[in-house]
């Protein structure tokens, strides 16, 4: 994807930032090209997450990535929850906004989960809607995630790929492409990674997800859970070498959220990223 | 599916959602090995998710009823009352009045005001930064005509049970003790190095904390009372925002 304004990750690995690993996230050299952070963990109104934040960003790229819009949903976006957005954006001026192809508030509730939706006309409509507000209100466009779903809808109409595409088309969004989602959706659903790949609409992703997943051998037949809760796995590290050896480097983020390591094994991981962008930058310049 | 209308987004939502707190998989799920499985993955991601997040939010709560019962209780107290937006550091105000009527924790009538501290921590950690001011005018003779404005993380926490040395004594690594048989006061708020303290306060404290939170000047405040151990601790934590005059 060509740099803009509103995508300006440097092309490096990067980590989803703990504030438990403040300190050696400050006091490391260069350990990563950026640090990654979930919006609503800072909508406070003040205090440490917002002092933390303002300085790791004087130090590192920041890219923010919302887990809460429900831009998959039926209904109207939240607006107070857009404002909210807007104000962490105004605040912190990240170098990349992020969200997610799912939906997650129903009523008046908020589920906390990435809930998956099927892929109709109807549902492209709606989320394009979204996507056009979020962008209009933010003043700047974003990248949209592709999920890791565990059922499919007897409903749905499209391929997620060209659905994905579609959006882009009409919204001008930029896509994250999950390798690690696209690993678990294909194992679940029993198709074929590298097909869904060679399908994505690869010259607008602006950030590339990696992380762990749990593997549940049952009687039917084994099912990945998406549990950002261990190291990478080697199928998704050759996926993303495949991945970036088509795009090129790709700011690339390790995502460890749950069983949370050490600062210095996430850096290993993000060392392996960062490696494999090496190469291809490497490969590219010759 | 030819012949079959598409069931329209809001429905398949309204269905999803119902499906979450019920056994049943819902009917559009396409068919496939392990569907009951699969749709479990979801349901269990918000309940465990978010039960899990009340906990980081109660840990003395938990603690004290354990981690299995408090799961258990937390899977109840989801399902009643979720979190109606998706910043979850403003979520779970409604866990006290509901420890206060849940029947099976009854026999522990302070954990509605454990919970209620523990909230209060919380809502100091994340609340609005203010500036300590200039605190040379208290030292002037017309002290008690001055108002002072606290730190909007300050809060004073009230309870007819000694919750303050509960929440203490649950504190990982602290040693058993015995607990007074009175209710318990205490000052609860974030210093500008946004460590969170809570500071038990005698009931004359309390009282005129209480009127300094209320915006009264401070020989109101202090009518019948001594105020320097509150005004100390006040300015020991750089809690005074701003003097009035």
């Amino acid at each position: 994807m060509t740099p803009s304004q509103d995508f300006r990750l440097p092309a490096r690995a990067g980590l989803g930032f703990k504030p438990e690993h403040f300190q050696h996230a400050m006091s490391a050299v260069d350990p990563v090209g950026f640090f990654e952070v979930h919006a609503e963990n800072y909508m406070g109104e003040g205090g440490a997450p917002h002092a933390m934040l303002d300085r790791l960003h004087e130090r590192h790229a920041l890219s923010v990535h919302g887990v809460g819009l429900s831009i998959g949903g039926s209904g109207p976006l939240d607006k107070e929850h857009l404002a909210r957005l807007r104000r962490v954006i105004d605040r912190f001026r990240p170098e990349s906004f992020s969200e997610h192809l799912a939906w997650s508030s129903h009523g008046a509730a908020w589920l906390n989960d990435l809930l998956p939706l099927p892929y109709t006309t109807q549902t492209l409509t709606t989320i394009c809607a979204h996507i056009d507000e979020t962008q209009h209100t933010l003043g700047r466009r974003m990248l949209l995630e592709n999920p890791a779903t565990y059922i499919t809808f007897a409903d749905s109409t499209w391929a997620e790929t060209d659905f994905l595409r579609e959006i882009v088309r009409r919204t001008g969004c930029g896509l994250l492409l999950d390798v690690n989602n696209v690993f678990v959706s294909a194992s679940n659903h029993h198709t074929d990674p590298r097909n869904y790949l060679a399908d994505f609409p690869l010259d607008h992703v602006g950030e590339i997800h990696l992380a762990g997943h749990e593997v549940e051998d049952l009687p039917d037949g084994r099912l990945l859970i998406d549990s950002h809760s261990r190291p990478v796995a080697d199928p998704v590290w050759d996926l993303f070498a495949e991945v970036i050896a088509r795009t090129g480097p790709v700011p690339t983020l390790i995502e460890w959220d749950n069983d949370v390591p050490d600062f210095d094994t996430l850096l290993a991981e993000a060392r392996a990223a960062e490696t494999l962008l090496k190469e291809v930058r490497d490969a590219r310049a010759a | 599916m030819p012949g079959q209308p598409e069931l329209s987004h809001e429905i398949v939502e309204a269905r999803f959602h119902a499906a979450l707190w019920a056994p049943q998989t819902p009917d559009f799920v396409a068919s496939g090995d392990n569907r009951d499985r699969r749709f479990a993955v979801y349901r269990n991601n918000v309940q465990h998710g978010l039960s899990k997040a009340l906990a980081a939010r109660f840990p003395v709560v938990e603690r004290v009823v354990g981690s299995e019962f408090f799961a258990a209780m937390a899977r109840v107290f989801v399902a009643q009352f979720p979190p109606t937006d998706p910043v979850l550091l403003n979520w779970g105000a409604a866990f006290v009045p509901f420890l206060a009527a849940f029947e099976p924790v009854r026999g522990l009538p302070y954990l509605p005001d454990v919970a209620r501290l523990e909230w209060l921590r919380g809502r100091a950690y994340h609340a609005r930064d203010a500036a300590p001011a200039d605190l040379s005018a208290l030292l002037g003779p017309d002290a008690g005509d001055l108002r002072l404005r606290l730190a909007p993380s300050v809060h004073l926490f009230e309870s007819a049970w000694p919750a303050v040395s509960i929440w203490q004594i649950n504190q990982p690594g602290t040693a058993p003790r015995a607990l007074p048989r009175q209710g318990e006061q205490a000052l609860v708020a974030r210093r500008p190095d946004f460590e969170v303290v809570v500071e038990p306060l005698d009931p004359a404290q309390a009282h005129v904390l209480r009127h300094l939170i209320a915006g009264d000047p401070l020989g109101v405040a202090a009518a019948d009372t001594d105020p320097t151990p509150i005004l100390s601790c006040l300015v020991q934590h750089h809690l005074i925002s701003q003097i009035e005059g």
